[in-house]
C-alpha cells in the first residue's frame, strides 16, 4: 500500500508541479491584493452597470492616451448599449472617409472625414505609434484591448497600478518625467497618476473615487481582453455536468462489464 | 482468434475484396490483450483522440488564421471575438497542445517504469520517441503562430540553436528563416510545417500501432504472455475502459477550456511581437522547460574544465548537445537497461532509481522556468548531471547488480486468486 501511496503522491506531484509552473516575465515589483472581480470563478459574469462605467471611464481619461483597437463600437451592445445609443456614441467622433467619387482622400491637404458608425474601431488618440511616442516624452502608451490578459495577475494589477502611485521613496532618484509606481516593474513608469476623485461623473449615481473609477474601468478592460467570458463560463457549466454525469455512467458500465471477468 | 463470418452482403462483398473489416475486428475488437491492464494504459488510445482533435481544430483555425506578421496576431483576436465559437476552438486547440504533452509525459513515464521499451518492444520505443520529436517540433512551430512576444522570442532563441551546427549552422538558420532575422517569411514557413507535421505523426503513430499489436501490450507485471488465461478481448473491456479514462480527461481538459483557458499560457504572447523589445524573461512552453534547464545548464566556462572537448565544442554548441541527447538516449534504452525484468514492482532498486529520475525531471522543469542565476543554474547542472547519471551509469549498472523479486508464473496467476475458475465466465 506505501508504494501504491506513493506513486499517486508523486503522479499528483508532477502534474501540479508543471501546472504551477507560472513565470513572472514582467520582473520583480510588489504583489498586487486579489480583488473579488464579479467575472471570477466558475459562475463568474460581467457587471453591465459596471461595465458602462467603466466604458466612461475609458473614453474620458484613458482615451486621451491609450486606445482599444481592438473593439469596435458595435461590440458596446455586449455591455448593454442600445444600437440607437451606439450609433450616437460613434457618430460624436469622425473617422477618414476614404476616396470619395472623385477619388480624393483629402482637400485643402485635410482629410476628408466622416461621422463614425457602429461597424467602425473605437477610434485611437494618435495616428501611429510615432505620433504617440513624440506626444509621450518617448514613451508608447501600450494598447488596453488585451491588456487584463497581457500582464500576470492581468486584472488585480492593473487596478493596483491605477490606485498605486506614491511619492516616491527617498532613496529613489526617478529619472526624467517618470512617476514612482511600486507595482510597476522597476517602480518607475512613464503614466502620471491617471485618476483623481470626480474625474467623471457618473450618471448612475455612483460617488466616482478613484478606487472606484479603477474598478470600473479594470472591469472593462476583463471585458475588451475577453468578450466572450460570460458565455464560455456559462457552457462551461453545462458541458461539465454533462460530462461529469456522462463519466460515471460510463465507469458504472464498466464495472458492470468487467465485472464478469472476476 | 477466430476469423468473423460477416452476415451483411454489403459488408461481406467489401471485405471479400479489401478485408477492412476483418482488420477492424483482429485489432480493435478481438486484439488479445493483457487482462491485467491498469489506468497507465489509458494513454495511448487518449493520445490518439487528441490528435485528432488538435488536427480538427487547428483545419478550423487555419480557415481563419491569416499566416502575414503584420495581420497574424489580430487574425487570432478575430477568431477569438468574431468567428461563431471562434474562442472555444482555439481554447481546445491551444490547452490541447498542453494536455497533449501531460498526457505523452505520463505514457512515457509508464513505460519506463512497466519497461515497456525491452525485447521485443524496442522498436515499437523508437518511433514513439521519433512521435515525441515530432509532437515537439509541431508544438514549437504552432507557438510562433499567433505572433506574439513569446511566439517571436522562443522562436528567435530556437531556431539561433541550430547555428551550433558546424560549418552549415549560419546557412541552416538563414533556411530556417528564409531570411536573416524571424520575419514574414518565417511565419509562412512555420505555418505551412505546423500544419504538415501532424499528418506525418499521423503516419508514424499507424506504425507505432503496427508494432504494437505484432507482440502485443506489455503489462504491469511485465510477463510475457503465456496462454489464453492471460489475454481478453480489447472489446468491450479496454473499449470500455477506455471511454471512461476518455470522460475523466474530457471533464480535466475542457474543465481549463472553459474556466482557465490561459493557465498554461504566458501574459506576454497576448502582446504583439516587437523584433525591437526583448521581454525580460524569454522562456519556452512549460512542456519545454526540462530540456530549456539543460540547454542552459553547460557552463560558460565548461571549456577551461574540459580541456580537451573545447577545440571542438563550445559551451552553446555543448548545451545544444546534451539537450537533443537527453531525449535520443532514451532511444537507446532497451540496450543501456541491461535487466531482464521489465516491470519495476519486481525490481527493488530500480523503483527508487525510477522515481528520483521522475523528481529529478521535475525539479529540471522548474529550473527552466527560473533565470539561469544563483542557485537555481546549480541545482539545473546537478539535475542535469544526474539526468545523463541515470541513464548512462545507473541503469547499465542496477541491472546487472540488482537483485530482483520473485516473479509470478504467468500473469492470470498473478491477479486472479487462487481457487477462482473464470474460463467460463470470460467466454460467457
Amino acid at each position: 500500500m506505501l508504494k501504491r501511496n506513493f506513486i499517486i503522491f508523486f503522479t499528483v506531484a508532477t502534474i501540479s508541479g508543471f501546472f504551477g509552473n507560472i513565470v513572472n516575465a514582467a520582473g520583480v515589483a510588489m504583489k498586487p491584493g486579489e480583488y473579488a472581480w464579479s467575472t471570477n470563478g466558475v459562475f463568474g459574469s460581467f457587471d453591465r452597470k459596471q461595465l458602462k462605467r467603466g466604458w466612461q471611464v475609458y473614453t474620458e481619461v484613458c482615451a486621451g492616451c491609450h486606445s482599444v483597437r481592438l473593439i469596435y463600437y458595435r461590440n458596446l451592445a455586449e455591455i448593454g448599449f442600445s444600437s440607437s445609443e451606439i450609433k450616437k456614441i460613434a457618430a460624436s467622433v469622425e473617422v477618414p472617409a476614404g476616396p470619395n467619387e472623385d477619388g480624393e482622400t483629402h482637400k485643402d491637404d485635410e482629410p476628408i472625414m466622416r461621422p463614425a458608425k457602429a461597424f467602425d474601431k473605437v477610434i485611437s488618440p494618435y495616428p501611429n505609434k510615432i505620433a504617440a511616442r513624440a506626444a509621450n516624452g518617448g514613451a508608447l502608451p501600450p494598447d488596453l484591448s488585451l491588456m487584463t490578459k497581457a500582464r500576470i495577475n492581468g486584472p488585480n494589477y492593473v487596478h493596483a497600478l491605477l490606485t498605486g502611485f506614491k511619492e516616491a521613496p527617498s532613496g529613489l532618484k526617478l529619472s526624467d518625467g517618470m512617476y514612482y509606481n511600486p507595482y510597476y516593474p522597476g517602480g518607475q513608469i512613464a503614466m502620471a497618476a491617471p485618476l483623481s476623485a470626480e474625474a467623471v461623473e457618473y450618471s448612475d449615481g455612483t460617488k466616482a473615487t478613484v478606487e472606484q473609477m479603477s474598478k470600473d474601468v479594470t472591469a472593462f478592460l476583463i471585458w475588451t481582453a475577453e468578450p466572450e467570458l460570460e458565455e464560455r463560463k456559462r457552457l462551461g457549466i453545462k458541458v461539465i455536468f454533462f460530462l461529469i454525469i456522462f463519466t460515471a455512467m460510463l465507469y458504472a458500465v464498466k464495472r458492470q462489464i468487467w465485472s464478469k471477468l472476476n | 482468434m477466430t476469423k468473423p463470418v460477416w452476415k451483411n452482403p454489403v459488408v461481406k462483398w467489401i471485405d471479400h475484396r479489401l478485408p477492412i473489416f476483418t482488420f477492424i475486428d483482429h485489432s480493435a475488437i478481438q486484439h488479445p490483450t493483457p487482462r491485467n491492464l491498469n489506468y497507465f494504459w489509458n494513454f495511448g488510445s487518449l493520445l490518439g483522440f487528441i490528435l485528432v482533435v488538435m488536427i480538427a481544430s487547428g483545419i478550423i483555425l487555419s480557415m481563419n488564421y491569416t499566416a502575414n506578421a503584420s495581420l497574424a496576431f489580430d487574425s487570432v483576436e478575430r477568431i477569438m471575438r468574431d468567428v461563431n465559437y471562434g474562442w472555444l476552438i482555439r481554447y481546445v486547440h491551444m490547452n490541447g497542445a498542453s494536455m497533449f504533452f501531460i498526457i505523452v509525459y505520463l505514457h512515457i513515464f509508464r513505460g519506463l517504469y512497466y519497461g515497456s521499451y525491452k525485447q521485443p518492444r524496442e522498436l515499437l520505443w523508437i518511433i514513439g520517441i521519433l512521435i515525441f520529436l515530432t509532437m515537439m517540433a509541431t508544438a514549437f512551430l504552432g507557438y510562433v503562430l499567433p505572433w506574439g512576444q513569446m511566439s517571436f522570442w522562443g522562436a528567435t532563441v530556437i531556431t539561433n540553436l541550430f547555428s551550433v551546427i558546424p560549418f552549415f549552422g549560419d546557412t541552416i538558420v538563414t533556411w530556417l528563416w528564409s531570411g536573416f532575422s524571424v520575419d514574414n517569411p518565417t511565419l509562412n514557413k512555420f505555418f505551412s510545417l505546423h500544419y504538415l507535421l501532424p499528418f506525418i505523426i499521423f503516419g508514424l503513430v499507424f506504425i507505432h500501432l503496427w508494432a504494437l499489436h505484432t507482440h502485443g501490450s506489455n503489462n504491469p507485471t511485465g510477463l510475457d504472455v503465456k496462454g489464453d488465461k492471460d489475454e481478453i478481448p480489447f472489446h468491450p473491456y479496454y473499449t470500455v475502459k477506455d471511454a471512461f479514462g476518455l470522460g475523466f480527461f474530457l471533464v480535466i481538459f475542457l474543465g481549463f477550456v472553459f474556466f482557465a483557458p490561459n493557465f498554461f499560457g504566458e501574459p506576454d504572447n497576448y502582446i504583439e511581437a516587437n523584433p525591437l523589445v526583448t521581454p525580460p524573461h524569454i522562456v519556452p512552453e512549460w512542456y519545454f522547460l526540462p530540456y530549456y534547464a539543460i540547454l542552459r545548464a553547460v557552463p560558460d566556462n565548461f571549456i577551461d574544465v574540459w580541456g580537451w572537448l573545447p577545440v571542438i565544442i563550445p559551451a552553446k554548441t555543448a548545451g545544444v548537445i546534451c539537450m537533443f541527447a537527453s531525449i535520443l538516449l532514451l532511444a537507446a534504452l532497451p540496450w543501456l537497461d541491461t535487466s531482464k525484468v521489465r516491470s519495476a514492482n519486481y525490481r527493488p532498486t530500480y523503483f527508487w532509481l525510477y522515481w528520483i529520475f521522475l523528481i529529478n525531471t521535475i525539479i529540471l522543469g522548474f529550473v527552466g522556468a527560473k533565470p539561469a542565476e544563483g542557485a537555481w543554474l546549480l541545482i539545473g547542472r546537478l539535475a542535469t548531471l544526474y539526468y545523463f547519471l541515470h541513464l548512462l551509469v545507473l541503469i547499465p549498472l542496477v541491472g546487472r547488480f540488482e537483485k530482483t523479486k520473485p516473479l509470478p508464473n504467468s500473469i492470470s496467476s498473478a491477479v486472479i486468486p487462487a481457487g477462482t475458475t473464470d474460463e467460463e465466465s470470460v467466454n460467457a
